[in-house]
């Protein structure tokens, strides 16, 4: 199995990591150049060294990899951005975890996708800036990153009737991947309501860049309506639930009322 | 080569174990097999007794002998239960103890908050912590999870939920460098960072 390159050159951001045998982690990762990897980080546990704080998770690093048998082997890491602030405060956290968490479930590895590492970076950034609301960086990573896997919503007319929609309340049907008018809908299952305003949004979301996305200013209420309708279609389309929104769920809970 | 499967279900045993790779596997079971029938009888001893005759303590949910209730550390008069040192895994109790430089109570919570694999607050030892708080001794939570991204978030949750509870709340000073393990950490660094310890932010 002769390789032609044995050692090559990723800018990567680190997706999660598991501790694997005695002080190793192996890493996924999603680079800029092969798309989503795994890796193997040898003695990374160990107090000593080097390489650990740069390959935890949410760290943009540049790595050099070199062909294993069964995993790629970091053998040099230099992190680019270790975004501090996003392991500073716990809802931040859950908000980091939960973009990566997308893009681990979304995507297959070695297939490359550069808008997605862009995407992933940018968003990341953001919320360690901490310049914008955490929701507004989440939720048009949501509707972004859709769009990249094509599984573009359709918000402009009845995934039904094919008629333009209306400016009233709605509902949205992720088996059908869009909006369905008032009389379409009420009936369709699966299907749930959405308001004018979150529609609105997600429109609005859906055709700008960020520096347009980022004029919106979305009551609270519309933020979470617009999270449980975002989870609900992308649950829907991986076919299986997600960690990120129990934990933020859970946190948001006992931030109100300790624990007992 | 055909191996016997007696032999084969050793090696296949052995490697399955942490850093033992086939190549020692098959040199441990040959070791076994050519040498002293005592060794392996020992070995098959504690191997059958570690679980039988292990279980944790009710208090701080360390390792113990199974027929105890409170394990040692929890029961030893000199020390000090106004401060609880919280750890993820049962080997950090080990190498804080190895430093000798603290003399209060642990308290193991069986892992770190994991918001990507699950791992939620219920999967810890956490209610079981602050339960300990009622009791009323504890002037100080020393807060000693590993440097990583984990690590962090069970402190922040842990911060979270024992503040204004009259407690003091402290965590491990920042000597240890980010992603290493607590466990590899050597005595000095681990003192420096037990020394070194601060208030966490109380919002
Ligand atoms: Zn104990």
């Amino acid at each position: 199995m002769a390789q032609k390159f044995r050692s090559f050159r990723v800018d990567a951001i680190v997706l999660k990591h598991h501790d694997y045998g005695e002080a190793d982690r192996l890493l996924t990762i999603f680079t800029r150049q092969k798309g989503k990897l795994t890796a193997i980080a040898k003695g990374v546990r160990k107090v000593r060294s080097k390489k650990g704080g740069h390959l935890e998770p949410f760290t943009h690093s540049n790595l050099l990899l070199a062909t294993g048998r069964t995993w790629f082997v970091v053998t040099q890491a230099e992190a680019q951005d270790s975004y501090p602030n996003l392991t500073r405060e716990l809802e931040i956290l859950g908000f980091a975890s939960y973009l990566v968490e997308l893009v681990d479930r979304f995507t297959y590895e070695e297939e490359e996708n550069v808008p997605i590492f862009n995407l992933l970076k940018n968003s990341l950034a953001r919320l360690d800036e901490g310049e914008f609301p955490a929701q507004l960086v989440v939720r048009y990573f949501e509707i972004r990153l859709l769009d990249l896997l094509g599984f573009r919503p359709e918000l402009k007319n009845c995934v039904v009737t094919g008629n333009p929609i209306q400016p009233e309340s709605q509902y949205f049907s992720a088996a059908l991947g869009g909006v369905v008018s008032p009389q379409a809908g009420k009936n369709l299952q699966g299907a749930v309501p959405i308001s004018m305003p979150a529609l609105k949004y997600l429109r609005h979301f859906q055709r700008s860049s960020f520096d347009q996305a980022i004029v919106a200013k979305p009551a609270d209420e519309i933020y979470r309506e617009l999270e449980i309708l975002m989870q609900y279609y992308l649950t829907y389309i991986l076919e299986r639930g997600l960690n990120t929104p129990g934990f933020l769920r859970r946190i948001r809970r006992d931030a109100g009322t300790q624990a007992e | 080569m055909l191996i016997p499967e007696p032999v084969q279900s050793l090696i296949d045993a052995f490697s399955r174990l942490p850093g033992v790779g086939p190549k020692t596997a098959s040199r441990l079971t040959f070791y076994l097999l050519r040498g002293d029938e005592t060794l392996s009888v020992e070995l098959a001893n504690a191997l059958a007794g570690l679980k039988e005759n292990t279980g944790y303590c009710q208090q701080c949910w360390n390792i113990t002998t199974a027929d105890r209730t409170l394990c040692e550390i929890c029961s030893h008069p000199q020390r000090d239960p106004a401060q609880i040192c919280v750890v993820e895994e049962p080997l950090d109790v080990l190498a804080l103890e190895r430093t000798g430089g603290f003399q209060g109570h642990y308290h193991v919570l069986h892992g770190a908050l994991s918001p990507i694999e699950g791992v939620g607050p219920e999967d810890l030892k956490i209610a079981e912590l602050v339960a300990r708080l009622k009791v009323g001794a504890v002037k100080e939570i020393i807060i000693a999870t590993n440097p990583s991204m984990e690590g962090d978030a069970t402190a922040m949750y842990l911060q979270q939920q024992l503040a204004n509870r009259g407690v003091r709340v402290t965590r491990l000073a920042r000597g240890l460098p980010v992603g290493g393990d607590l466990e590899y950490a050597d005595q000095n660094t681990l003192l420096r960072a037990l020394a070194g310890r601060q208030e966490m932010d109380q919002e």
